[in-house]
């Protein structure tokens, strides 16, 4: 077990291996990513100002960061004198603090709406331990907690799971023997279930898709209306929102509310959208409060080439997009975060102390940058963070280690021509019995066979680019493989 | 409480460091107001054709529209409620009387602090709206509660959970609050930002289960449209 957020020591391409041979998982994903996507690219298509809304979406956002103290503390403000509380958690165990203390005051039993925040603070799991059960209303976030099994997506948690086994699911922990597999039976079960429980828990707890500064307001975008039942009917509402939610103003809302329906579901508006401000007498929840979360995002924040990290409104359309997350699905990078957005912000939230191989999940094709409805530069991300890891090992104890020894070895051959010109021959003599017939070298010993595992290696040719300038010059001609 | 103080500090400060100042800047609002916003504030569609898209987008949805002058609204509304066979209906106070019908063999039952449970025994809910945004077929409605009964002189709609409870809803729409795009509805929902707001496209639906879309999970499961012009 690791963190909340990032799960086993296992690096990707080991997390990888056997999800590849699952071929019902890839089934499963491959069948659900299509869909999204080519809904998603039938409402943009529509959409004659679409990159315009985009580079107005990246505005906003990055100006909210460099702002964020100010945005928060209106936020803040507002949301107080309309009667919520607002309270700051430095870090996961101080926002399960919180939550736990303001739920045990009132019951023993939360409804909660989806939200990946709280699985990136283990939230449910704190909320066990201090007495207090918590209940799953969107569909596929209570498919995900009845199978005690990890979100493999950002926006369809459960996407890696099929309607056959939804019903296995459903008829054992429900006890329904009788329950078919449509998935409009599906549904209903899940509503008979959740239907009581909602009318008579007295506590829920959200994330938050938008607060605004503005009005101290908050915004949850969702499908089924489980959310508007946990935001509508209990007593007290607890929303938790990592600090990054922020919106300047209410105006903001025409911007995002374009652009993440049709990302995220591929929808031209999602069914429900829901605003309040605070408490509402006779209303809604009589007691709000509202958790800000940090949780290393401020580390984020530092590092000015990746803080549009931070830009993120957690839509998912990069994972649909990618050809690597495609192939693997989200369980493969061990972290509630998964795909492109998860590979720079799981191993940056984790302080660059795990998760260090997510940034290499990626072929950097760019299509997850082509998709972002608010144009987070992802594979410079990318390649900025597998910097950072390099120059984070060469620092340390793994100075030592044979691929940064190579490298410098390298280094000191590229420095002098004599020294480059000697190792290109002694190459030329070492390469010789691995040369196939082929005309390709195909296998390598040691740590050299990590290229050779895969792909083949064109060997050294005969004679380099400066030999053949260097018998030009003196008069010999002819090409440079003659 | 010193520790939630302590905490509220850190972060501001770690903030304040990440971006490399020591106090909050200056001129949020001068940079806000400078962000370019070039993509449609308006839609390009005549007022007919605009109710068109509307029409079409809440077919796309599943729900199920019709269209009246302002002379046969009780008479379109009683129509649709015997067709549903509706016998108890919630009634938002934007609702005016006069279309409310004997002819549609219903209870119209105005809320008074119900309990959930009362709330639950009626059939539906019948609601106005703020504005229809036709290019999303969304319906905004503005909550009232406390003492913010109306703002601008026209009512607004029923507490949030009249238009969640009950399985069916029936929204009346007037043609002049239909708007082809989000930023228009946006300005019009400006003055009642901190009213709830919710804003509903289609009844309640999941896509959860192999990306197949099942209409009516947990809020109204049938949603019909009358707009009236």
């Amino acid at each position: 077990m690791g963190t909340p957020l990032y799960r086993e020591s296992l690096d990707f391409p080991t997390a990888a291996l056997p999800l590849l041979k699952n071929e019902q998982l890839r089934g499963n994903v491959r069948h659900a990513t299509n869909v999204i996507q080519e809904k998603r690219s039938h409402v943009v298509g529509e959409m004659p100002d679409w990159q315009l809304l985009r580079d107005a979406g990246q505005s906003i956002r990055a100006h909210t960061l460099a702002y964020l103290d100010t945005y928060l503390e209106q936020f803040e403000q507002r949301c107080t004198a309309a009667g919520g509380h607002v309270h700051w958690a430095r870090d996961a165990a101080e926002a399960n603090r919180i939550v736990a203390q303001l739920a045990q005051n009132a019951t023993n039993r939360v409804i909660k709406i989806k939200s990946m925040t709280t699985e990136e603070l283990g939230l449910n799991r704190a909320l066990e331990a201090a007495g207090i059960q918590p209940v799953e209303t969107d569909l596929a976030e209570l498919i995900v907690q009845l199978g005690h099994d990890w979100p493999s997506h950002i926006i369809a948690p459960a996407l890696h799971i099929n309607r056959h086994q939804v019903r296995e699911l459903f008829a054992r922990t429900m006890n329904l023997p009788e329950l078919g597999d449509r998935p409009e039976d599906l549904t209903e079960a899940a509503r008979q279930y959740l239907r009581q429980r909602f009318l008579n828990t007295p506590v829920a707890i959200s994330g938050a898709n938008f607060l605004i500064a503005e009005t101290g307001g908050v915004c949850i975008v969702e499908s089924e209306g489980n959310g508007r039942m946990c935001l509508t009917l209990p007593h007290t509402l607890i929303s938790i929102a990592g600090i990054d939610k922020v919106l300047p103003r209410f105006r903001d809302l025409e911007v995002m509310l374009q652009l993440l329906p049709r990302s995220a579901t591929g929808e031209r508006m999602n069914p429900y959208n829901s605003m309040w401000t605070g408490v509402h007498p006779g209303d809604g929840p009589q007691e709000f409060h509202v958790v800000l979360l940090d949780n290393r995002r401020t580390e984020v924040l530092r590092d000015a080439e990746a803080r549009e990290t931070l830009q993120c409104i957690r839509c998912g359309a990069c994972l649909n997009t990618c050809p690597v997350y495609r192939q693997t699905g989200g369980h493969a990078y061990n972290s509630v975060y998964s795909g492109p957005i998860g590979a720079i912000l799981t191993p940056q939230l984790a302080s660059m102390k795990s998760g260090q191989s997510l940034p290499y999940a990626s072929s950097l094709c760019g299509a997850c940058y082509e998709v972002c409805p608010v144009k987070i530069n992802i594979p410079e991300v990318l390649i900025h963070l597998r910097g950072r890891i390099v120059a984070e090992k060469a620092r340390s104890i793994h100075a030592l280690n044979p691929e940064a020894i190579a490298m410098r070895a390298m280094q000191w051959i590229f420095l002098s021509s004599t020294r480059l010109k000697t190792a290109q021959k002694l190459g030329r003599i070492a390469q010789r019995p691995f040369i196939r017939a082929s005309g390709w070298i195909e296998w390598l010993p040691g740590i050299l066979g990590g290229w050779t595992r895969k792909r083949d290696l064109r060997p050294l040719p005969p004679q380099s680019f400066r030999e053949w300038f260097e018998k030009r010059a003196a008069g010999s001609g002819g090409g440079p493989h003659e | 409480m010193s520790n939630v103080l302590d905490a509220r500090s850190e972060i501001l400060a770690r903030i304040r460091s990440a971006l490399g100042r020591d106090a909050s800047a200056p001129n949020a609002d001068a940079a806000w107001s400078a962000i370019a916003r070039n993509y449609q504030q308006a839609g390009d569609l005549d007022p007919v054709n605009c109710v068109e898209l509307l029409v079409d987008r809440l077919h796309d949805y599943g729900a199920d529209v019709s269209h009246c002058p302002q002379s046969q609204l009780a008479a379109t509304i009683a129509g649709i409620l015997r067709r549903r066979n509706k016998k108890r209906m919630l009634v938002s106070p934007d609702i005016g009387p006069a279309w409310l019908s004997h002819d549609a063999g219903c209870t119209f039952i105005v809320d008074d602090a119900l309990s959930y449970e009362a709330i639950d025994d009626c059939d539906g809910v019948l609601t106005g709206c703020i504005a229809a945004i036709a290019a999303t077929g969304t319906l905004c409605l503005c909550h009232q509660s406390g003492s913010s009964e109306s703002i601008g002189g026209r009512p607004l709609q029923c507490r949030r959970a009249l238009t969640l409870i009950p399985d069916y809803h029936l929204c009346i729409v007037r043609a002049s609050d239909v708007v082809k795009t989000v930023p228009e509805a946006i300005r019009m929902l400006d003055s009642h930002k901190k009213q709830p707001i919710t804003l509903i496209s289609g009844p309640s639906a999941t896509a959860d289960i192999e990306m197949t879309r099942i209409q009516g999970v947990h809020g109204p499961r049938v949603l019909d449209v009358v707009i009236v012009d």
